[in-house]
């Protein structure tokens, strides 16, 4: 496990009625989930739902005390058909991944889960990774939400909605036979606020009374004719449903004067923005009083075409905000407008972005548009333009010292690209692989999701393409002709046991490719957080963990297979890299790089370090510099590693001027440094310092000697230096 | 309406920087103290060394009773609409005025002006810093109020985080409506080395209280101590620099002549000296550009780096010392330095003597030999005896230095580039400072070394080509483009645009 500890997290899953609960939204979905009598969980992990995992995973003494079974799914797909329960039986499930990722390798089951329709209720969470800071390309779940025709929440960011939200969404699954994807935001998942706890339910119906006593509905089934009938279904019986429930429930909210003939329908998850935009505009207060009448749609999909005439009936116009494209509500809305006669003008991405994310800004200026438009806010002065003309001054007498304008800030301001972590385990593999580039040339790289893609970012620059989780190898599929070069694949842990063993090595073997995949093996799905997969060295009690890789690899006939237990050895490393990329030996080869990740090693080992150095052991704790005098500011070094330890500073020497390199404080020692200035030949400014905690009585017999044998000589030559001194 | 407004703020920081915690504490601070409290971030990748921004609002509890109300409180800040902006580095500061969140009206920004260097800064061949001046200009000119200090040193000298300095900083500042005690009440809630952090807010929180806005006034550099030569050689070389040059050459010169003693002898120094001689004899109207420039790259040439270099300064007392204080080593703490070194069959022969040097390099089954040797890099233990005796042995051909195969052609290397500069400046002075320039090119150990005097030469014999009709802001773009990156793709293109190659 994440070598991390959750049990205060885990406290805040006991609360009862009354109590108030503080912290993060999607911890608050947790909660949720075990008021409603959820059965079992499921879901795979990633930002910005990883945190749910965890919890789980640590709080399996509570589920266990309610009765719920909470499974690490081996994918989305996984994931998603572990909904099935849900099928034959009074069963609530929730499964949890980020979106659109995980929407995309789940929508296969997700498809059929749909169409036959459950039982039980059935929640999707998916964390929206959109906008700012995402990693994913920019997509919208929507679409698998109208395709497969599921409802969509998409919830006021607040705690007590993101609850209510909960529960609402697994009545609604029941009451309409239908999956219900609740869609959070990353900004809603990491959110902090309160609200009311209840008491948490255990499931009524147990997965242990659908085992020992199975039902079966043939009508359930994606098999014709069943599923003819199912569509129909869909149309017919399960949306009128959902739209009457929806209705009864008032899911989604209304407010503001109702008297205004302009309006505004905001989805659920922009609503705290837009209601910023509205304040600032002096439309509303802070406590969310509009003077403009709101549709609030906290259900996305579907739209509720009676809520919306509603709504627009007898007002001049409205503005949908929408994020994201494509525009599919505003589509929906003015459908239903249109054929309902209403002649109310709909505003949406006319006046709104028709890409990328409604931060606060957009909204403010889009909402400017809007009520200016229709007379709701005066305009904001233009400023004249100015004609250009040459002035006509007097040319001063003495030169005034005019202030220097100062150089743009974008000058001054770079980007800082995610790189690799202090002693991360993967960085030398990089380096390793530059090293084999200068001697056998660039090839085509086919890249990864996980830590090991920042290598397409500086200082590596390496990495062709990336295709999704897992798919690495895959990615180079086509590139299996007879070729002077191989082509080499990334490939995460995460990544090969989530889909690449089938998807990229065992396809490798059965299409007789010859290209090269490296299988980065950390112990551990690092990049999202730290979670045990089947390879995973942690002793796991709940999990079945230690399976190696090379042993699955080899079992899908790759012949070629080589484990490097220590990626730190970057010499050891470009030799397996140059040897796999040369070898006559005909067929897939597959180099698996193991070594912890740093980050979460470190998190284990710092207290214990401590612990130890406090209570009197011989702690031997290493770090590595650079000699000023030495180092002649090339930086070649930072070039190979990009460790966020390994910086510059100003050169003390008064000859030199260009700044040289310097180990920082937050060395873990990991020896990358050594290791590449040896392999790449660079300089001898490296050196490991070893410093000991609680030296034994040998250490420091050998102090004593050596101090005394050394500081001799170095006496003798600092008096001789000293006599020409000046 | 109620026109009471959220108290916005804006934390600027790297992943792994503390921001989350510093927002957690602002918001306990709150929730403790009768507002309610709403954070949130969007960490993601930026967890590994990217930027990141955590955005927390506060609104006051009473007021939102006695009005009846909940505040809507937004996820993301408003360029034009923020109160407060905590930034944990100088160049995060810059991206919170670029991003707009620092406006003049209303803005209080608190920033440690230490620089977290970015990859582009710290991966550039030579200089890619940006001016830290530039960055605080720009700050100062956005901010209602720019409250500065370097926070990462407050932090390491408390032995703390720079969350615990920008929390104090945030409470001497008076921006929010805490008290002190509120604020460390916050810190021992968190119970996470409540002790250092405490000390770290109230270092921070004293020294923004005693009103000190600005940059502390940098401490005026001692001035230096006139040059005491105690022996009589070295007197004589340290009077001919202060007799024969202009006194703004005199600190680069003598500091020329410094190193050449510590590197070979007093005899060396003096060859530097006449060879500084003939330069200042040139006599140019250039304000002295030249003497210096050539001063700063004659003294760095003539003390190129060999193995015997590297053994001395790795040797000494004063780096033993520097070692233990890099690596926080306490006084009870033994420590062990282990160098990284792969010498070559190249450094071998050029650190024998001149003679055998040559032999081995041409010799047959010898060669191999030592070529085979010395394959691997190898780890010398300096703090043990046989290290250091080691060492010392290499050491100490720094003797036969002037015999060596090395010597000879740097020394070659050194005259044709003097050479060049005093028949360039006859014709044109600026371009002979461009050549003196191009000294820098030439740096590094092995591999660096022989690109480094690959681009030295094609720059060089550009120059040749071109003669005296090269401009010389086009040399100075020569070398910029030879140290833009490392293949020499920039260097080709730039020859080639000139045709030039």
């Amino acid at each position: 496990m994440a070598e991390r500890s959750f049990v205060e997290e885990v406290k805040k899953l006991r609360l009862g009625a009354g109590d108030i609960f503080s912290g993060e939204g999607i911890l608050a979905v947790t909660k949720g989930l075990l008021e409603s009598g959820v059965a079992y969980v499921a879901g795979y992990q990633g930002a910005p739902i990883s945190h749910l995992m965890d919890v789980l995973a640590d709080a399996q003494d509570i589920l266990t005390e309610q009765g719920i079974r909470f499974e690490n799914s081996a994918s989305e797909a996984t994931a998603a058909a572990t909904l099935a329960a849900s099928v034959n039986y009074p069963l609530r499930g929730a499964v949890t991944f980020k979106a659109t990722v995980g929407t995309n390798v789940a929508s296969d089951a997700l498809a059929n889960l749909a169409s036959g329709g459950v039982t039980g209720g059935a929640l999707i969470i998916v964390g929206e990774d959109y906008g700012e800071g995402s990693s994913i390309m920019q997509e919208r779940s929507h679409a698998f939400a109208m395709k497969s025709q599921m409802w969509l929440l998409d919830p006021r960011p607040n705690l007590p909605s993101i609850v209510d939200a909960v529960k609402q969404g697994f009545d609604l699954s029941e009451a309409s036979s239908t999956p219900v994807m609740l869609q959070l935001r990353i900004r809603a998942c990491h959110v902090h606020g309160q609200f009311v706890a209840s008491d948490n339910v255990p499931p009524k119906f147990t997965l242990k009374d659908a085992m020992e006593s199975p039902q079966r509905d043939v009508s359930r089934i994606v098999l014709p004719p069943a599923s003819f009938v199912h569509e129909q279904e869909k149309v017919k019986d399960r949306w009128p449903a959902a739209v009457r429930f929806i209705e009864e429930r008032k899911l989604n909210e209304f407010f503001g004067d109702g008297t205004d003939d302009v309006g505004v329908i905001v989805q659920g998850g922009s609503y705290n923005t837009m209601m910023r935009a509205l304040e600032r505009l002096g439309l509303a207060d802070v406590y969310g009083n509009s003077k403009v009448p709101l549709y609030v749609m906290n259900v996305a999909y579907p739209v509720i075409d009676s809520e919306v005439l509603r709504f627009c009936e007898g007002k001049r116009a409205v503005l949908l905000v929408e994020e994201g494209q494509p525009n599919f509500i505003e589509q929906n809305i003015a459908t239903i407008l249109r054929q309902a006669g209403v002649t109310a003008a709909l505003h949406g991405k006319d006046m709104l972005p028709v890409a990328g994310e409604y931060t606060a800004a957009v909204l403010l200026k889009g909402a400017r548009e809007f009520f200016e438009r229709y007379g709701r806010v005066a305009s904001l002065a233009v400023p004249a333009p100015v004609r250009k003309v040459i002035p006509l001054i007097e040319v001063p007498a003495a030169p005034v010292a005019a202030e220097l304008p100062l150089p743009p800030l974008e000058d001054s301001v770079h980007a800082r690209p995610p790189g690799f972590c202090t002693g991360c385990p993967e960085r030398p593999i990089f380096s390793a692989m530059k090293l084999v580039e200068r001697e056998l040339g660039p090839h085509h790289i086919s890249a990864d999701i996980g830590c090991h893609l920042f290598s397409i970012l500086p200082p590596f620059h390496l990495g062709n393409t990336t295709m999704g989780y897992g798919l690495g190898a895959a990615g180079a599929a086509a590139l299996n002709v007879p070729a002077g070069k191989r082509a080499i694949s990334m490939m995460g842990d995460g990544g090969f046991w989530h889909n690449g063993l089938t998807s990229g090595i065992a396809n490798a073997v059965f299409n007789r490719s010859d290209n090269l995949t490296i299988v980065v093996d950390n112990n551990y799905t690092s990049a999202t957080g730290g979670q045990d997969i089947l390879s995973s060295k942690a002793n796991n009690p709940t999990r079945s963990t230690g399976h190696e890789i090379e042993q699955a690899v080899r079992g899908v006939g790759v012949k070629w297979v080589k484990t490097m237990r220590r990626t730190y050895d970057v010499a050891g490393m470009r030799d397996l890299l140059r040897d796999a990329l040369t070898t006559k030996e005909k067929g897939p080869k597959v180099l698996i790089a193991q070594s912890e990740c740093m980050l979460n090693k470190q998190r284990r080992e710092k207290p214990l370090v401590r612990k130890a150095v406090a209570e009197g052991q011989r702690v031997v704790r290493e770090k590595f510099g650079i000699d000023s005098d030495t180092c002649t500011g090339d930086h070649s070094c930072i070039r190979l590693s990009g460790c966020p330890s390994l910086s510059i500073k100003p050169n003390p020497d008064p000859l030199r001027t260009d700044p040289i390199a310097t180990v920082l404080d937050s060395c873990v020692g990991c020896g990358n440094c050594g290791d590449v200035s040896h392999a790449a030949v660079l300089c001898p400014s490296f050196y490991k310092a070893q410093v000991v905690s609680n030296p034994s009585g040998w250490d420091k017999l050998l102090e004593r000697v050596r101090g005394a044998v050394i500081g001799w000589m170095q006496r003798g030559d600092a008096k001789r230096r000293e006599r020409f001194a000046f | 309406m109620n026109a009471t407004q959220p108290i916005k703020i804006a934390i600027l920081a790297m992943g792994g920087e503390g921001g989350g915690v510093l927002a957690d504490w602002i918001v306990d601070l709150g929730e403790h103290n009768g507002y309610i409290a709403q954070t949130t971030s969007v960490p993601g990748v930026a967890q590994r060394t990217g930027a990141t921004i955590y955005y927390v609002e506060l609104y006051p509890e009473a007021r939102a009773k006695a009005d009846g109300g909940k505040p809507v409180l937004a996820l993301m800040p408003l360029p034009g609409d923020v109160d407060l902006v905590l930034a944990s580095e100088l160049m995060e500061a810059g991206r919170a005025v670029q991003r707009g969140l620092v406006t003049q009206d209303r803005t209080t920004l608190i920033a440690s002006t230490h620089r977290v260097y970015s990859i582009a800064e710290k991966s550039a061949m030579g200089d890619g810093r940006v001016d830290s001046q530039q960055l605080v200009n720009h700050a100062n000119k956005a901010a209602k109020r720019f409250i500065r200090f370097d926070m990462a040193q407050a932090a390491e000298q408390a032995g703390s985080v720079i969350s615990a300095v920008l929390f104090g900083a945030l409470a001497g500042s008076g921006v929010l409506p805490f008290s002190r005690a509120q604020f460390e009440a916050t810190v021992e809630r968190g119970g996470v080395g409540v002790k250092p952090s405490l000390k770290a807010f109230g270092g921070a929180f004293e020294w923004v209280q005693s009103g000190s806005e600005a940059d502390a006034p940098t401490a005026a550099l001692p001035a230096r101590a006139a040059p005491a030569p105690k022996d009589p050689q070295v007197r004589a070389l340290v009077e001919r620099v202060q007799r024969e040059f202009p006194e703004f050459a005199h600190f680069l010169l003598l500091e020329g002549v410094r190193r050449l003693i510590d590197y070979q002898d007093v005899a060396y120094a003096g060859i530097y000296l006449d060879r500084m001689a003939k330069v200042h004899a040139l006599q140019l109207n250039d304000g002295g550009r030249l003497v210096e420039s050539t001063a700063r790259h004659l003294a760095l040439w003539m003390s190129y780096e060999d193995t015997a270099r590297v053994a001395a300064l790795k040797t000494r007392s004063t780096r033993f010392e520097r070692v233990r204080s890099e690596s926080s080593a306490k006084a009870d703490q033994v420590v062990a330095i282990n160098e990284y070194m792969h010498p070559r069959l190249q450094e071998i022969c050029e650190t024998l003597p001149g003679g055998i040097g040559r032999w081995l390099m041409n010799s047959g089954v010898p060669r191999r030999i030592v070529e085979r040797m010395t394959q691997k890099g190898r780890v010398v233990q300096t703090s043990s005896v046989h290290g250091y005796l080691l060492l010392r042995c290499v050491a100490a051909a720094a003797r036969w230095r002037r015999s060596t195969t090395r010597f000879a052609e740097e020394n070659r290397f050194i005259e044709q580039w003097l050479e060049r500069i005093a028949q360039t400046a006859a014709i044109n002075p600026a371009l002979a400072l461009e050549i003196a320039e191009c000294q820098r090119l030439v740096k590094g150990y092995s591999d660096t070394h022989v690109r480094g005097l690959r681009n030295y030469e094609l720059v060089m014999g550009a120059a040749q080509r071109a003669g005296s009709a090269l401009a010389p802001a086009t040399l100075r773009e020569l070398r910029d483009a030879a140290l833009a990156d490392e293949h020499g793709n920039k260097l080709r293109d730039v020859l080639a645009r000139y045709a030039l190659a």
